[in-house]
């Protein structure tokens, strides 16, 4: 590998010192010119798959919103924007979309500030064992959703439960972590938080580590303190990050279905729906009750309500993220 | 020694600082230099979160069914665990489903590497008409909810008669556009126009170019590809429980879920399932977790 490198380097060098800047794309275009088809054929296996399970599907969603298309046969029946009205006036859709909200807020906002400082910590250039405490920091991303909703259904459980014998030990009344609302979107927010706190972490230290280090001592040599270089160069400097994490976080967030429905309630969520998800709403009436053109309109609304949020968590990011460099 | 360069550094700043600043700069100065216990206590609680569930997975399995309800319950393994291993391979084909998940696993990680580099390449470094039209289109539709297709994913296979068939996991999954995205950075990044120029000028075919070019200086990027790939077919869930239906077919995930419902709740059963799907993984990392972990903070930077 390195024989056939170094050749080929001196070469580039005596190539860039020597054309002409201006020159060097129309050189390019000529030979790449003969490779459309290679580059067609290397690209279409990768198409045809794309198209077919990926394109195709997505538009398709869009066209069977239209109809009463039942699972269990009968012709797909037109019904225009039916889907979309019982949706509007669909209690528990909203309740879905409130308790997909709450689980989210409560894995995006803890998980990013623990991510964060634990970033913190291992940027700090003199740590020991550095490779050990990232390479365990990605051990719970690497478990199934399946087994840790398992694991995490056995802590929260009501009488055996290990947390819930903490409680009683420290002489409060046990939690009913599955037939409370709010406990229960702790518990599932506990799940997502455990799986993807150190991977978030990883990523936040990969961006902290591409931080000029300069720009640190001439915050010190300006008598800033650690939270105030922390607050003035960090976070302004993880800007890109910091909202691509909260796209991500959204995306992901807003889709949240395996972790409540491993969590015991089935499909409804809880037997008072107390935390059904939009996913898991879209499989319920998609799968569970076979129709297919609701369970679209839900993927639909589901997707329209991510890209809005996503937009507003790019704005919003900008703003916090320049505000901190003045 | 990049580390006692900085320190020195440091050093001087101290001075710096101790001489123009309050006495409780230089205390906090001096702490941040020889790293408070603080930090290890953190990290080491850290660890203690990352590590237990894994811990008490066993734990509970390993105490069988009857110990669950004890209070205080038993902090410590027990002695039951192979009985609990042949509870789980009485209610389930789990061999066989371990298999099915390794295979499957396998083709689509080789796949996946196979073709995200060679469509990487392409996007990387050849031009071809509708190029760049194609490429806003795959990194849009990543933003897009993965569920959005699932129903008219599930209706076409149906058409295609291909629940219950390893097909339905198999084919939508050999390639996808987070690899292609991923090894079209990788490849834009690392290799430089000029030497894929020098190549043609030498007169190497374009498969020539891929072979003795490409896929040296990517191999380490496309392993952790391959990786992921990998360890997502390993613990995919849903899809799978959607088109697998009979129980040799199932993968590991789908038949730890069949513990759940088969039986009033036993969590020692479940838990035993758990940890035996997810050891295979334990032992995997092992081997192969620092390569994830740079290849992650690779990622990060690059995106």
């Amino acid at each position: 590998m390195s024989a056939q490198a170094v050749p080929s380097k001196s070469r580039i060098k005596f190539k860039s010192s020597n054309a002409p800047i201006d020159k060097k794309p129309r050189k390019k275009i000529a030979p790449m010119r003969r490779q459309d088809r290679w580059g067609m054929l290397f690209v279409s296996p990768f198409f045809i798959v794309f198209l077919a399970f990926g394109l195709i599907p997505i538009l398709f969603t869009t066209y069977v919103a239209f109809f009463n298309w039942d699972a269990l046969g009968g012709a797909p029946e037109y019904i225009g924007f039916a889907n979309f009205k019982e949706l509007w006036s669909d209690t528990y859709f909203w309740q879905a979309l409130r308790n997909t909200f709450s689980i989210w807020f409560i894995s995006t906002v803890p998980q990013m500030t623990l991510a964060l400082g634990i970033a913190t910590l291992l940027a700090n250039p003199n740590l020991r064992a550095k490779v050990f405490w990232r390479t365990v920091l990605l051990v719970p991303n690497i478990t199934s959703v399946l087994a840790v909703a398992i694991v995490f259904q056995q802590l929260f459980g009501y009488d055996f439960g290990m947390i819930n014998l903490a409680i009683t030990w420290l002489g409060y009344h046990h939690i009913d972590w599955v037939g409370n609302q709010l406990a229960s979107h702790i518990a599932i927010a506990t799940m997502i938080n455990w799986r993807w706190f150190g991977y978030n972490s990883l990523i936040f230290l990969a961006s902290m580590q591409a931080i000029p280090r300069e720009l640190y001592e001439s915050a010190s040599l300006d008598g800033a303190n650690r939270w105030q270089q922390f607050r003035y160069v960090t976070i302004p400097q993880l800007r890109n990050t910091i909202i691509f994490m909260m796209i991500m976080g959204t995306i992901g967030g807003l889709q949240v279905f395996a972790e409540p429905m491993l969590y015991g309630g089935g499909m409804t969520g809880g037997d008072s729906r107390q935390f059904s998800t939009l996913t898991l709403y879209l499989f319920e009436q998609a799968f569970f009750n076979q129709r297919y053109g609701y369970g679209a309109v839900i993927g639909i609304a589901m997707t329209v309500i991510i890209i809005a949020i996503s937009v507003l968590n790019y704005l919003i990011g900008r703003r916090i993220a320049t505000d901190g460099t003045k | 020694m990049s580390g006692k360069h900085s320190s020195s550094r440091r050093d001087e700043k101290n001075a710096e600082i101790v001489s123009t600043d309050n006495a409780v700069t230089s205390v906090k100065r001096r702490r941040r230099r020889k790293i408070s216990p603080f930090t290890y206590v953190a990290l080491g609680v850290m660890t203690f979160i990352s590590a237990f569930p894994f811990y008490w997975m066993f734990v509970v399995a390993s105490n069988g069914s009857d110990e669950i309800s004890k209070i205080p319950p038993s902090l410590k393994p027990g002695t039951h665990f192979p009985q609990m291993m042949s509870a789980v391979y009485e209610a389930v084909p789990f061999n066989r489903s371990l298999l099915n998940t390794f295979m499957v696993a396998i083709i689509i990680a080789v796949s996946q590497v196979f073709f995200s580099s060679l469509a990487g390449f392409a996007f990387a470094k050849m031009e071809f008409p509708g190029k760049k039209w194609m490429l806003i289109f795959v990194v849009g539709t990543m933003m897009l909810p993965s569920q959005l297709g699932v129903i008219p994913m599930y209706m076409m296979m149906s058409k295609l008669n291909w629940i219950d068939n390893f097909k339905a996991l198999i084919i939508p999954a050999l390639v996808s556009a987070f690899g292609v995205f991923w090894m079209r950075q990788v490849i834009d990044a690392q290799i430089p126009n000029e030497l894929l120029e020098a190549a043609r000028i030498d007169g190497a075919s374009v498969f020539r170019i891929y072979r003795s070019i490409i896929v040296p200086v990517v191999r380490s990027s496309a392993f952790v590809l391959g990786l992921f790939s990998f360890l997502a077919t390993w613990n995919d869930f849903l899809w799978p429980l959607l088109v697998m239906n009979s129980p040799e077919k199932f993968t590991v995930q789908v038949a730890i879920n069949q513990l759940q419902s088969s039986y009033v709740i036993d969590y020692a059963l479940n838990m035993g399932g758990a940890f035996m799907a997810t050891a295979p993984l334990l032992v995997l990392f092992i081997f192969v977790g620092k390569r994830l972990v740079a290849g992650v903070m690779d990622g990060a930077v690059k995106g």
